[in-house]
């Protein structure tokens, strides 16, 4: 970053926003902007809070076991589009439209299904993540060289070595940008799906700070998230650049 | 020096085959593709053994094809291929291809990659690793065992994949046009290297290539295809005398640019051939 001919780290402009909200919040303009300072000292008091720990679990419980099967399924059902074609006839139409379906308007019916409990929260955070899984496993299948395939073959691979061997290392750097974007949309997943069901853990935690206008908490709380949206995010970006360098190379 | 066959009857067959055995059989191999298009038709060759054997022909004449059918990577529509007498379907460890894209694990290194036949057939890692470095060592490439393909040239990146197929101990070394991605300097650096291991370690070769100069180069019998549907027109045999010769020499042989000359012919009818279409 450039600023009147002088270079500034990166860092810089983040410092800038959080200077900037803390001006606005000072001046009391806006009244759903509270000052940045106070919104950072609810946040440590949060963090110590047990009923924080408590939503916090139950929410990364949900969040982990939607995240598993979404990984699970998206991964398999990816590799099956991209190495049989009446699969990927049969299944392509329905994950593309899950993929950009506004899938909040569907946990409704979900709650019919499975209740107001943790399932259908789990079963959420699945439905967020598991079509972009899906579609990026199987642009990174349909994109292995042919050549790859016929090399595998011709030395004798059988079909486990073929998956294990080269496949699943061939399609990896597209997985994992799947699991990454699965991942974010997961926890919006889980959120949403606590907000709307049965006002459980972060979810009731939200809706109590909004309902109650008490907005610096509220912020504390969805800086949290952020944190730890982005935290994962980037560890998940960190194992991707170490595949990153054959993406590129791949013929 | 040169023999040119006219027409490849049984008998002159046989006389390429007098001093050796045939190790490689095709006969009435026919390959239609889905959709109509006749590759092949109607193709009968043999190989003999420890010789290089080049298909040469103009693109589309389904040299690619041929050589993949004897590979067991295509399956033929009418005809079979024997390999040591025994008819094969399907690939084998007799056999071991060169790819033209090399078809490298990128995510590999030059190590595990040369290893990777031997890994298929359930050898155990220290004796795939020495087997391998071994192998590294013969085509030139010691020292960069722990590289990744990405880190080396084209031509380096041939020799891995050369080196991976001689590591399997294949009698068969199938070559689609090993050598067309990678530059001049380094082809004819890379034909001297393959004869010398050739001479080594008594294979048999089965060769695409697309440059007839390679093809009077390399082999012992050329097998010149007609273009789509590909039939057999002519087997060459460049008698090339190499002994006590530089490869420069060699390529200013009377013998050796006639052949080249009289392939070209041939070459040429086709394209006039296919202008007139």
């Amino acid at each position: 970053m450039v600023f009147f001919g002088v270079r500034v780290p990166a860092v810089f402009s983040l410092l800038i926003w959080c200077a900037l909200w803390e001006v606005v919040g000072r001046m009391d303009a806006v009244f759903i902007f509270p000052p940045l300072s106070a919104v950072l000292v609810k946040l440590v008091m949060i963090l110590g809070q047990n009923n924080f720990h408590e939503a916090a679990i139950i929410s990364l419980k949900a969040f982990s076991i939607g995240m598993f099967w979404a990984v699970l399924v998206g991964v398999f059902l990816g590799f099956l589009m991209g190495r049989v074609d009446a699969a990927n006839k049969l299944l392509g139409m329905w994950v593309n439209i899950f993929a950009s379906a506004p899938l909040s308007s569907l946990v409704p019916i979900l709650m019919l299904l499975f209740g107001f409990g943790e399932t259908t929260i789990i079963v959420t955070v699945f439905l967020f993540a598991v079509w972009i899984i899906t579609l990026d496993t199987y642009a990174g299948v349909s994109h292995i060289s042919p050549s790859l395939n016929e090399m595998a073959r011709s030395f004798g691979a059988s079909k486990w070595d073929m998956y294990t061997k080269v496949l699943f290392w061939a399609a990896l750097p597209e997985i994992l940008a799947g699991i990454r974007m699965g991942f974010i949309r997961a926890v919006k997943g889980v959120v949403i799906g606590q907000l709307l069901v049965s006002v459980v853990a972060l979810g009731a935690m939200f809706s109590r700070y909004s309902r109650s206008f008490l907005l610096e908490e509220f912020w504390a709380l969805a800086l949290i998230l952020f944190v730890f949206a982005l935290g994962i995010s980037s560890m998940i970006g960190w194992v991707e650049r170490r595949v990153e360098y054959y993406a590129g190379a791949r013929m | 020096m040169t023999t040119v066959i006219a027409s490849p009857t049984q008998e002159e067959h046989s006389r390429v085959n007098d001093t050796a055995q045939e190790i490689v059989e095709v006969s009435g191999i026919t390959k239609v593709y889905p959709g109509g298009t006749v590759a092949l038709r109607g193709v009968d060759l043999a190989f003999p053994k420890g010789k290089m054997t080049t298909l040469l022909g103009p693109s589309g004449c389904g040299k690619t094809t041929l050589l993949k059918i004897i590979a067991g990577l295509l399956d033929a529509t009418e005809g079979v291929v024997r390999v040591n007498g025994k008819e094969v379907s399907g690939p084998g460890p007799e056999r071991a291809f060169v790819f033209q894209d090399f078809a490298l694990l990128p995510w590999a290194t030059v190590l595990t990659n040369v290893g990777f036949g031997l890994e298929m057939q359930g050898v155990d890692k220290a004796t795939r690793e020495a087997k391998s470095r071994s192998y590294i060592t013969k085509v030139g490439l010691a020292g960069f065992e722990d590289n990744y393909p990405h880190e080396l040239s084209g031509g380096m990146r041939q020799r891995v994949g050369l080196a991976r197929a001689l590591a399997v101990s294949a009698d068969v070394l199938l070559m689609d046009e090993p050598f067309s991605a990678v530059d001049e300097q380094t082809r004819r650096l890379f034909q001297e290297e393959l004869l010398r291991l050739l001479a080594m370690e008594n294979k048999t070769v089965i060769f695409v290539t697309h440059s007839i100069e390679e093809a009077v180069y390399v082999s012992d019998q050329i097998v010149l295809l007609s273009p789509r549907p590909g039939r057999i027109n002519r087997v060459v045999i460049p008698g090339i005398e190499r002994d006590g010769k530089t490869p420069d020499e060699i390529r200013r042989e009377p013998g050796f640019l006639d052949t080249v000359e009289d392939i070209w012919d041939t070459l040429k009818k086709y394209l006039d051939e296919e202008r007139m279409v």
